[in-house]
């Protein structure tokens, strides 16, 4: 993997590797991740090729085998011109979680970051319009939060209700 | 609801405070969306000044489903998620599965699977270039089109029993074999579809009225298309070379590699993804009737041994293992036992990159299924392809996209 060469020259200690089946993976634990990441993704777009933000989307960690973070952000890289990827792990914890926006790099990451917040609580800094995407604006839950139930009533009787006249 | 977005919507268009510029609510519902999804546009008489979507109306919750069901029964909400081609997404589902569980198809399956997952693509096509063509006021594209759509349904149903939503795929094959019917079926699709797909190009390629409305609107670059996310045919008529049929061959695409060519454009307007859609679906043709001849024979499952798949009915009944792993397969708290890792795994659909990002606990359901969906990723470049634009355009650029809105708010 040459942008590994790269990426330890840079950055040496602040990140980890996995790989699973044809999956690489670079992982960046909480308590580097807010300062390392967007330095991180920017070397890897603007050194290594990997001009594509394929994917971006979150994971909530609770209770899973031998997490020690809570939220994470996938953000899954392709280089157009070799079709190389790469999965890059970013991960965040309670009581506020928080990275920084990619926007800067991939306007793609827009929507994707928002749809992360609107169903984490992620919160991207530099986010030019963060705001919830899928959910109404006036929920207040992050329903695929691992602590959401599956089930259940309580969440629609407090949203406003719009009369014909009023419309 | 109010006709606001939460951000202003005017805040960085010059004269923003001036009384020409009216805001037009565009769906949820409206005959030129198809699905349910709204645009809140700004005109300047009929110019675009900024068009805003908000999403959301069809949101139903599957990837938190997706956490609740097991590998096989996921399928029937994966099947719900890109409706005009539902095989597709099963095999994109499986792909992420299979890579998980380190499963190897067999050779039948692999192309079973292959010809109906081409048969998808067609249908996804012509829906979308007939209806892209009867949102600009051409009707007999969009009948010719469903025709030739109704042949696949066919298929569908003969093959799995369900004509809309299969649900035909399992964890290592298929729920059963296709029959000879299914077969002749597809060969009969295989000699009736290049003059179907000739009668639409005759009716629009050179279509004045069609070239008009669609040449040289919505613009997309190859830059913008590589740095929006963008993929399959709305990547590749922007000059895009990437298809992961070529690129990360999967299912029988490698043996089948030279019967078919990657479709690409240069332009990006409307006109050429409609070009990159007609020329892909005589390249899917070139796909079946290669594999449907080449058809191998054999098991369309994995080994039973594997303890991967359902078992069919015979072995259930007639064997002791076979009802064993019935049961372990059935009952909530056995069926699989997964490693604890997670994979993606992404199939080149009708739309573009289909991709899923499977966490495994090591229990037979997902930790966390989450969704790569093309329509999401391409309507967020709407508002880029609609600046500036007459809001006559807003039906050709819409149609072009393919959005799905089932798939889009999942």
């Amino acid at each position: 993997m040459p942008y590994l060469d790269t990426l330890n020259a840079k950055f040496a200690g602040a990140f980890t590797t996995s790989a699973f089946r044809d999956n690489q993976r670079v992982l960046v634990n909480a308590e580097r991740a807010p300062t390392v990441i967007f330095a991180l993704l920017k070397c890897l777009k603007e050194e290594c090729g990997f001009d594509m933000l394929a994917e971006l989307g979150g994971i909530d960690y609770l209770n899973y085998p031998d997490a020690t973070d809570r939220y994470c952000v996938v953000y899954g890289l392709t280089n157009t011109t070799t079709g190389e990827r790469v999965f890059v792990k970013a991960f965040a914890n309670d009581p506020e979680p928080e990275l920084p926006s990619v926007t800067a790099l991939w306007k793609g990451a827009d929507w994707m970051e928002r749809e992360v917040y609107d169903m984490y609580g992620v919160r991207f800094t530099g986010h030019p319009d963060l705001r919830r995407i899928l959910m109404p604006s006036e929920y207040t839950a992050f329903p695929l939060r691992k602590d959401y139930p599956l089930r259940g009533y309580g969440e629609r009787h407090n949203f406003p209700i719009v009369t014909r006249a009023e419309s | 609801m109010p006709l606001q977005t939460a951000a202003p919507v005017l805040d960085d268009v010059a004269g923003a405070d001036q009384e020409f510029l009216y805001t037009l609510n565009f769906g949820p519902q409206h005959p030129a969306t198809h699905t349910t999804l709204r645009l809140i546009l700004t005109l300047d008489g009929e110019t675009i000044v900024k068009a805003v979507p908000d999403i959301g109306y069809l949101h139903s919750g599957f990837e938190k489903l997706g956490e609740d069901l097991d590998y096989n029964q996921y399928v029937t909400i994966v099947d719900r998620m890109n409706y005009i081609s539902p095989f597709a997404n099963e095999c994109a589902w499986f792909t992420a599965v299979e890579k998980l569980l380190g499963i190897e198809l067999t050779p039948r399956c692999k192309y079973i699977r292959t010809i109906l997952a081409e048969l998808a693509r067609i249908s996804d096509h012509l829906l979308c270039v007939g209806a892209a063509a009867l949102d600009l006021g051409a009707l007999t594209a969009f009948l010719y089109a469903f025709n030739a759509r109704e042949k696949i349904y066919n298929i569908m149903e003969t093959s799995s029993g369900q004509r809309f939503h299969p649900s035909y795929a399992r964890v290592g094959g298929l729920m059963n074999d296709i029959n000879d019917d299914a077969v002749a079926q597809i060969r009969d699709f295989v000699k009736t579809f290049p003059k179907v797909h000739a009668d639409i190009v005759r009716l629009l390629n050179r279509n004045r009225i069609f070239i008009d409305r669609t040449k040289g609107i919505g613009v997309l670059s190859k830059e913008d298309a590589i740095n929006t996310s963008c993929s399959g045919p709305v990547a590749r008529a922007s000059g895009v070379v990437r298809d992961l049929r070529k690129d990360e061959p999967y299912l029988a695409y490698k043996e089948l590699a030279s019967s078919f060519k990657v479709v690409c454009g240069k332009a990006g307007d409307c006109y050429n993804r409609y070009l990159v859609r007609m020329g892909e679906m005589l390249e899917s043709w070139k796909i079946i009737a290669a594999a449907v001849e080449n058809l191998p024979a054999g098991p369309v499952n994995v080994d039973l041994n594997d303890k991967l798949t359902i078992p069919d009915k015979t072995a259930t009944y007639r064997s002791i293992e076979g009802l064993i792993q019935h049961f372990e397969l059935f009952m909530w708290n056995r069926r699989w036992e997964t490693p604890v890792e997670e994979v993606y795994g992404a199939n080149e659909t009708a739309n573009g990159e289909l991709g899923f990002y499977v966490v495994a606990d090591g229990s037979g359901k997902a930790f966390r299924a989450r969704t790569r969906p093309p329509s999401f990723i391409h309507f967020a470049i709407f508002p880029l392809l609609m600046e500036g634009h007459q809001i006559s355009d807003v039906p050709a650029i819409l149609g072009s996209l393919n959005i799905i809105a089932a798939e889009l708010d999942r």
